[in-house]
């Protein structure tokens, strides 16, 4: 009786599973992203990271949770990061803050941008990763650049210098069987959306103007840069995992213990 | 030691209190695996009151600090992280072992006679979860915090005529503001919690009162004595017998509870929502609010009912019914036997068709009713309806009639002979 149930449960959560997976590709925008090639572990990749992010981030965005000397976590010593990644206080003590008022910042962009501590855990390392690769020139936007992954963003593209300069390709397709197989061609960044009369639109980038960096390096600094907003989102998160490790490992002795000893406990019943 | 505790029964009834509800408490000897999920519960309890008391430490009430100080507690606090974690996955993990532990309760027909206070009991211990889970979640302050309070209270809002009152009354204000964070924590860490303690008291009183039920939904009580033991024929002691049997229980449990802890704390946004990472902004509404996963089979048939004479109260009514109705359940079940194992196919149906509505509904509550599309415009009565919209609404009147026909089907149910003895 109970295997028959257990066998129904598991059939039954296979089926809302299955629903699920169904119903979530069939929505109409689809953005597909390049996986962000990150690695949490890495600490020169993170260090790397961290320079990007104090010298072209922490100027309009803050990272008001993140304590420069938690940076520590890296590998670094409190005296190289106070002489390298240390702009804006002399405390080492201080969370990462920026000298511009949250007014003039809407002044400047229309909205203050978002303080950058957790965002990592809002959008995700792919996103983010995406992002950073999906800016455009747009001679119609106020800043001259726009975004495939965030249509209409407020924020210009800060290392345009490294990345060079992108333009936008937008074909339409007869219907979304189309517009998939031509979306899966392209083998990187791609957006589909509905367009009008029942067709699709995908939109992908081409290199205009090079960067002073080649694509691929320019790739690096954006996964590096990634790889630490992921840190900082949660900076226990290698620790976290190192001890859950050694919980299940426990665990795992504990419960031959248990079921020893219940086992002899209920030898005697029948 | 023995002069000790000689010392204490003779002015407190300690030895007493201990033997009637734990100690030389005769519990059936078969429970099977679906009978691990009460003493969980409660184990799940402690986690929450002893991780909850440690986060009021550095926790601030304020609208102005609640987001910050949950930060600081994930980043600054010594191991404020892990208590944090435990309190939001054991939030989760709650409702998981008391749905399983509910789901107990239908499959062998615990919450009838003698039993339908501690099924009573059992379901304001539900309700009061609800509320002390939906207070609690208003207090990171993020995102899905404040808008996700701001559509709840609203639905109290949309009561006829005093509705607009109503709503002012909880929050405090017209708005969400500080003021409902301060009350809606006041609620969560001392109001709540003493409710719940209490009512778990209660259940338990109650249930060490009649007796256990059990898999085959005999009454052992009924049963001779055994010669030996001195026990009914089909009982043992919950002590040593069953407390090393939850033991191993709480071991399990704590091995998938760690995992989720500590390999995906977020579980995949369902347990710690992505929005909630963004500061609350009264400003600006998030394009797709969903309440955490444990309502949504509810916030699904919320959305399923259409507004009628401009009312979206309808919706409200049906949602309040559908947890009220478990209340209900021992007078609905006419059934000659209690247990799955004995009912007739009609039984066995139905609740499947039950399981099946509410986990389908509890997938549509988190996700977009147009996430499968529309029916077909040349479809009579259905075309361009939100093919959810409708299934919700079809699943909804299943999971009512579930109930409603209870009545018929188990009194028409072919069942089969009960066993004198338990079966194991």
């Amino acid at each position: 009786m109970m295997n028959k149930l257990a066998v129904l449960l598991g059939a039954l959560l296979l089926t809302v599973a299955g629903v699920a997976g169904t119903a979530a590709a069939s929505s109409g925008v689809d953005l597909r992203l390049e996986p962000a090639p990150v690695n949490r572990l890495d600490a020169e990749s993170l260090q790397r990271g961290a320079r990007t992010f104090v010298n072209y981030c922490l100027n309009c965005h803050t990272a008001k949770y993140m304590r420069y000397n938690r940076l520590t976590d890296l590998g670094l010593d409190i005296a190289m990061i106070e002489d390298n990644l240390m702009f804006a206080t002399d405390k080492v003590g201080s969370t990462m803050t920026v000298a511009m008022t949250p007014k003039d910042a809407k002044t400047f962009f229309g909205a203050p941008p978002p303080d950058l501590t957790v965002e990592a855990r809002v959008r995700g390392a792919d996103w983010l990763y995406n992002y950073f690769l999906a800016f455009y020139q747009d001679d119609a936007s106020t800043t001259g650049w726009n975004n495939i992954v965030f249509p209409n963003v407020g924020m210009p593209h800060v290392l345009w210098s490294q990345a060079g300069v992108n333009r936008l390709v937008s074909t339409e397709y007869k219907n979304h069987e189309e517009a998939q197989a031509a979306a899966i061609a392209v083998k990187g960044l791609v957006l589909v959306t509905p367009a009008r009369d029942h067709k699709y639109r995908v939109d992908t980038l081409i290199a205009d103007t090079p960067g002073t960096m080649t694509p691929t390096q320019y790739k690096g600094m954006v996964a590096d840069l990634v790889n630490y907003l992921d840190y900082m989102s949660e900076p226990t998160k290698n620790k976290r995992i190192n001890l859950g490790i050694i919980v299940l490992l426990y665990l795992g002795v504990l419960f031959v213990f248990v079921y020893w000893m219940k086992r002899e406990y209920w030898k005697d019943v029948h | 030691m023995e002069k000790i505790l000689n010392w204490i029964d003779a002015r407190f009834p300690l030895t007493a209190l201990w033997e009637s509800q734990w100690g030389k408490y005769i519990a059936p000897k078969n429970f099977n695996f679906w009978y691990y999920f009460g003493s969980l519960a409660a184990f799940v309890l402690v986690i929450q009151i002893v991780t909850g008391i440690f986060l009021t430490m550095n926790y601030k009430p304020d609208a102005a600090k609640a987001f910050e100080s949950v930060e600081y507690i994930m980043r600054d606090v010594s191991w404020g992280w892990l208590i944090r974690y435990m309190h939001s996955t054991g939030a989760s993990m709650f409702f998981v072992v008391v749905y399983l532990h509910m789901f107990r309760g239908l499959m062998y027909g615990s919450y009838r006679k003698p039993r339908e206070l501690t099924w009573i009991f059992g379901c304001l211990i539900y309700l009061t979860l609800m509320g002390e889970a939906f207070f609690g979640y208003l207090l990171p302050w993020g995102q899905m915090s404040y808008w996700g309070a701001q559509v709840i209270v609203n639905l109290f809002s949309a009561v006829p005529v005093i509705g607009e009152d109503l709503g002012i009354w909880i929050r405090g204000d017209y708005t969400i503001s500080d003021i409902t964070l301060n009350r809606f924590f006041a609620f969560h860490v001392i109001a709540f919690p003493l409710v719940l303690l209490g009512l778990v008291m209660a259940h338990l009183m109650a249930l060490h009162e009649t007796g256990s039920n059990n898999p085959d939904g005999i009454e052992i009580k009924q049963q001779p004595h055994d010669p030996q033991t001195g026990l009914y024929l089909d009982g043992i002691y919950s002590h040593p017998y069953y407390t090393v049997k939850d033991l191993l229980g709480v071991v399990v449990f704590l091995a998938v509870f760690s995992s989720i802890l500590f390999f995906v704390p977020d579980m995949g946004g369902y347990f710690l929502e992505a929005n909630n990472f963004i500061p609350a902004d009264p400003l600006k509404t998030p394009e797709h609010i969903a309440p955490v996963w444990y309502f949504t089979p509810y916030y699904a048939m919320l959305r399923a009912v259409p507004s009628m004479m401009d009312s979206q109260f309808w919706g409200v009514l049906v949602m309040g019914a559908a947890v009220m109705i478990f209340f209900a359940l021992p007078w609905l079940d006419r059934g000659a036997v209690k247990s799955i194992r004995y009912r007739g196919t009609l039984y066995k149906v139905w609740l499947g068709l039950f399981v099946v509505s509410f986990l389908i509904l509890g997938y549509l509550g988190v996700v977009p009713v147009t996430v499968w599309g529309q029916f077909p415009e040349s479809w009579p009565l259905l075309g361009t309806a939100d093919r959810a919209t409708v299934i919700s609404r079809v699943l909804t009147v299943v999971y009512f009639l579930f109930f409603l026909l209870m009545p018929w089907y188990t009194a028409r149910d072919k069942t089969k002979p009960v066993p004198e003895r338990v079966t194991g």
